[in-house]
């Protein structure tokens, strides 16, 4: 016996693109909804890890968050492996989404906060991650954010930056070759995405996580206090202590979880840290 | 009486009503202040309010230890019955600011047979104590009790379902409590001026043509101004005459507490709540602040040495009850803020200090600080009481909005989440059902599903393989039915033996004449039993019975939505069987004309009322504990706690007017990455309920690993407190069993 979850209506509809096989490949990683689709004016699907509601891990206050299944990115660290990929998401349509996270609305006005589009890596579908947030902010007028790696910013397009209140972006590194180490993908891409949100005036959050022996390195962490610190548009920098609840989602996918044995960051670890970004002016928790 | 009051005791008290008539709203309306400010006022500690305190301290763990501390055998309570007793010292040389305690020395705990003789002995006997023959031949041979009465009116239907487990906890054997006398008056108006009011009260009754209703009237008058005398003469020990108003913001925290005092020497009420006093006690506090007769640090010293009184608040009572009701909780539950119906918040400088007391004692699980909670209180108190609440888990958040339409805004709660108008209204405490075992009886036509034992006649059994909807609902109906009128049958043999022979003499002394009345039922298992039908409905559910018939097992074939996702298919059968258990218990005639009410609401006996019920056809495996009060199954609940939360919000309170509670047990991670922001968010979680209909909500902010290493290091955490369904715990009381339901059943966390 398993208690359902989700909707009854958990049936695949058809979709049109195929979720590639992991791991996944360069480029391209998802066709966007095919011109076809657009022409009958399907309703936009997307692939869905799951959905929750959370209070201050998110972006600022209670949150609905939904999570889209699929990732370009491999990291070490991940806690949630269980979304790379696509085909472990359900099939679900913005009106769905959107009918759940309405239940929301009145709560999330009285309690603060808003609606985040997270994953996996949201710009991986991001017709359906667009559709999404401009849903959530002019259809239920919640303040929205983005949680994104910014490896596939380059998809995000204008219009669907317009909806986005708050980018939250991940900076795993300032080091390449740490960046590609823990991610198995080049740095650039993320940095481009930034200065792009620094040049539409964008509010970010940095995100970065430490890990011991991985990626507190002080030069490595200043590196990307320095960065975050020239765009101008960030507002706050968490300091995330790498943890390894995630660790049972690792093995049960049969996946060798490298960073086992890494102890978490001490306080004064990440005290540090918070120390090295606060130094370069900015509002580091 | 002169203008001001006795010698002055009124000077400068404004409004005229609550003058001529015993009125203690209108007199706190016309004169407290309202404090939109912060925080930042407050003092710690004085080094005699710790030493005091550091005292006490070193005793708990020896009590916890035995289970009591003391207790006189050889003295039945009654409002004089001890000797002056202090925490520390004699009459002489002691150091309480604010003095009094139940018994002739703290800690020390009296017998109070009235309710029923045989569990004060199984109490005595059960920590080691004799019972006294003198004492036992009163009580069983020349004085008849309330238990004993009780079981002289009881059906054997009523009795079966007792030892079945459907209908349990009823206060046939223990006080009934959930009655807040209004302790205010004592200090407002002096005891003579109270016992004037209660003299013309009964000749007025004596004008009446005696009925039976008349007589008793009469009488309880008479025995609620002998309990005024004994009051005053209680009070003459200590030193004090009380027969006059209070004159000063001390005195009016020591007339108030005696009063209370009172009230827990006579009674060994399940509640003793204290109701709402802190805007009360203010308008003194604040009076002898202008005139430079106290400093800040007084005014918080006195609010501190009665909270300790509060604290050592202890009744005897069986290791049974203890089992539904663990911890040793006396519900000295202290209602505070909300806002009054003129729209100015009910927050004073002294709702400040009280909240204060568990930073500067640290948090304990009594009095049960309860604070009305609504969108429009000011800023900086919501982030205060947020504050605490995440600091210390030992204070409760319920919903103004909802209570104040109904109660008006000079509400208490009694226990955990039942509302009423302070000295206007009581209620006839009614335990719980237990209505997920009441849908094992539909299904099995009445026989219990663990003995076998037909306890409901005249029902058939389902049959057929696998359960159908329609048919089960059909007879659950008219289970519930035939629940709801037994249960009321025998509550209302219950209050009309508590009355006659363990009635509030003190406690109603202290209330208008004509209450209101309320017959306040519950029920346990909500979540258990809107899953099992959610599962019957949506997925397959096979029977599996044994040899004689009986269906003692149930295989789900299939998903079915669970009721804690805000999923209306689970969501709307909750509600479904919150409202027609509500209509069953309306459809039969109260005593005393009470307004028939229900809660959902399960204390600690979540756990042994699991214990109590076999298999589920939601899955629940037989004896695992059922989720507390109106909470979900933890586990089901898959998309946070806010979602689940807005599952419960769901259930009418129309429906429940006794309140309906909810426990949420979050890591600090799970509210926000700095404490101000964890502070601002928690502050807009509780927003955010109440606004979407949410009555109640307990807040534990707690990481798992510090209640693991609670429960293999006690003596590390002697004052760790954690909320349960309704009321707060020092959690190394509770059993090895209720820790792990803790820890195991209530906990969300962020990944």
């Amino acid at each position: 016996m398993t208690v359902l979850l989700a909707p009854a209506t958990t049936t695949a509809t058809g979709a049109t693109s195929k979720p590639p096989a992991t791991p996944v490949p360069a480029a391209p990683l998802v066709p966007a909804v095919t011109p076809a689709a657009a022409a009958t004016r399907r309703p936009v699907t997307g692939s869905v890890h799951s959905w929750d509601l959370s209070t201050g891990v998110d972006g600022p206050g209670t949150r609905f968050v939904t999570f889209l299944a699929g990732c370009p990115l491999t990291c070490l660290y991940c806690h949630n492996p269980d979304t790379w990929r696509m085909r472990s998401g359900r099939r679900s349509t913005a009106d769905e989404v959107l009918a759940e996270a309405a239940k929301y609305t009145e709560f999330i006005a009285a309690a603060g906060g808003g609606a985040t589009v997270s994953g996996g890596e949201p710009l991986l579908q991001p017709v359906f991650t667009g559709e999404l947030l401009h849903r959530l902010k002019h259809q239920l007028g919640l303040h929205t954010a983005l949680d994104t790696s910014g490896f596939l910013g380059v998809r995000a397009t204008d219009a669907l930056l317009r909806d986005v209140d708050l980018v939250l972006l991940d900076i795993k590194s300032w080091d390449r070759e740490t960046y590609r180490e823990v991610t198995g993908r080049p740095l650039r891409p993320t940095l481009d995405f930034a200065d792009r949100l620094a040049a539409l005036g964008k509010e970010v959050w940095v995100r970065f996580v430490l890990v011991p022996g991985l990626t507190d390195d002080p030069a490595n962490v200043d590196g990307v206090a320095r960065f975050a610190a020239g765009l101008g548009n960030v507002s706050r920098v968490d300091v995330l202590p790498f943890h390894k609840l995630g660790t049972a989602k690792w093995d049960a996918l049969g996946k060798d979880f490298t960073l086992r044995d890494t102890p978490a960051p001490t306080p004064g670890q990440l005290a540090a840290a918070r120390e090295t970004f606060a130094a370069r002016g900015l509002r580091a928790v | 009486m002169d203008a001001t009051g006795h010698g002055g005791a009124w000077d400068g008290f404004k409004g005229g009503l609550w003058r001529d008539s015993i009125d203690v709203r209108d007199f706190v309306q016309h004169n407290y202040a309202p404090y939109e400010g912060d925080a930042d006022f407050l003092t710690g500690p004085t080094p005699r309010t710790t030493a005091v305190w550091q005292r006490l301290l070193s005793m708990f763990p020896e009590e916890n230890e035995r289970g009591v501390h003391d207790v006189d055998i050889a003295t039945p309570s009654r409002i004089d019955a001890f000797k002056p007793g202090y925490v520390d010292g004699t009459a002489v040389d002691h150091k309480d600011l604010i003095v009094g305690l139940q018994t002739d020395a703290p800690l020390k705990r009296a017998i109070m047979p009235n309710g029923g003789w045989r569990m004060v002995e199984s109490a005595l006997n059960s920590y080691g104590y004799p019972a006294d023959p003198a004492v036992k031949d009163i009580y069983t041979h020349l004085r008849k009790t309330h238990n004993e009465g009780v079981f002289d009116a009881y059906t054997p239907e009523i009795r079966a379902c007792r030892s079945a487990g459907i209908i349990t906890g009823l206060p046939d054997a223990y006080g009934r409590g959930r009655i807040i006398g209004d302790y205010r008056r004592v200090a407002l108006y002096g005891v003579d001026r109270l016992i004037a009011a209660k003299e013309a009260d009964k000749a007025r009754r004596c004008l009446d043509w005696p009925t039976e209703h008349v007589i008793r009237d009469r009488e309880e008058i008479s025995e609620q101004i002998k309990a005024l005398g004994e009051l005053k003469a209680m009070a003459l020990s200590y030193g004090y005459d009380i027969s006059g108003p209070a004159r000063t913001g001390r005195e009016a925290v020591q007339w108030l507490y005696f009063g209370y005092l009172a009230a827990v020497k006579e009674q060994n009420g399940a509640a003793m709540s204290i109701g709402r006093i802190d805007n009360f006690l203010d308008v003194y506090l604040q009076r002898d602040l202008d005139r430079g007769l106290i400093t800040e640090s007084e005014a918080q010293e006195f609010i501190d040495d009665f909270v300790i009184k509060l604290r050592i608040v202890r009744f005897l009572r069986t290791p049974e009850y203890n089992e539904g009701f663990s911890g040793d909780p006396t519900w000295v539950t202290w209602s505070m803020a909300g806002i009054g119906e003129d729209g100015r918040p009910l927050v004073s400088r002294t709702t400040f200090r009280a909240l204060q007391t568990l930073y500067n004692l640290g948090p304990a699980p009594e009095p049960n600080l309860t604070v009305f909670w609504s969108g429009r209180l000011p800023r900086a108190f919501k982030d205060f009481a947020a504050r605490v609440a995440i600091d210390t888990s030992a204070i409760q958040f319920e919903s103004d909005e909802l209570m104040r339409p109904k109660y008006g805004d000079d509400t208490a709660i009694a226990c955990c989440v039942s509302a009423m108008a302070v000295g206007r209204q009581m209620q006839f405490f009614g335990a719980r059902v237990n209505v997920a075992k009441a849908l094992l009886y539909a299904i099995n036509g009445g026989r219990d599903e663990l003995t076998g034992k037909r306890v409901v006649e005249g029902f058939e059994p389902i049959e057929g393989d696998h359960l159908d909807y329609d048919t089960v609902a059909e007879r659950y109906d008219a289970m519930l039915g035939w629940l709801g009128k037994t249960y009321v049958h025998a509550l209302n043999v219950i209050h009309y033996m508590h009355d006659k022979y363990a009635y509030e003499r003190l406690e109603m002394a202290l209330h208008d004449q004509d209450v209101l009345r309320t017959m306040a039922c519950g029920i346990a298992g909500l979540s258990v039993a809107a899953d099992s039908l959610s599962a019957i409905k949506h997925a397959r559910v096979k029977v599996v019975r044994d040899e004689t018939g009986l269906a003692v097992d149930y295989e789900i074939e299939g998903d079915y939505p669970a009721y804690g996702n805000n999923d209306e298919r689970a969501d709307a059968l909750a509600q479904r069987i919150v409202s027609d258990f509500m209509g069953k218990i309306r459809q039969h005639p109260t005593y005393r004309d009470a307004v028939h009410t229900q809660s959902v609401l399960t204390i600690t006996s979540n756990v042994v009322y699991g214990k109590k019920t076999g298999n589920t056809p939601d899955g629940r495996r037989a004896g695992e504990p059922f989720a507390p009060g109106a909470n979900p199954m933890n586990g089901r609940d898959a998309h946070g706690y806010i979602a689940s939360a807005l599952s419960v919000a769901k259930l009418d309170y129309d429906d429940a007017e006794d309140g309906i509670s909810l426990t949420n047990t979050i890591t600090p991670d799970a509210l926000g990455r700095t404490p101000d922001e964890r502070v601002a968010n928690l502050a807009g979680v509780l927003d955010g309920y109440m606004a979407s209909g949410g009555f109640h909500m307990n807040v534990n902010v707690l990481d798992k690993a510090t209640l693991q290493d609670a429960m293999e290091h006690p003596e590390h955490h002697p004052q760790l407190t954690i909320r349960v369904s309704g009321y707060a715990v020092n959690f190394v009381r509770l059993t090895r069993e209720q820790q792990l339901d803790v820890i195991n059943r209530t906990f969300h966390g962020s990944l």
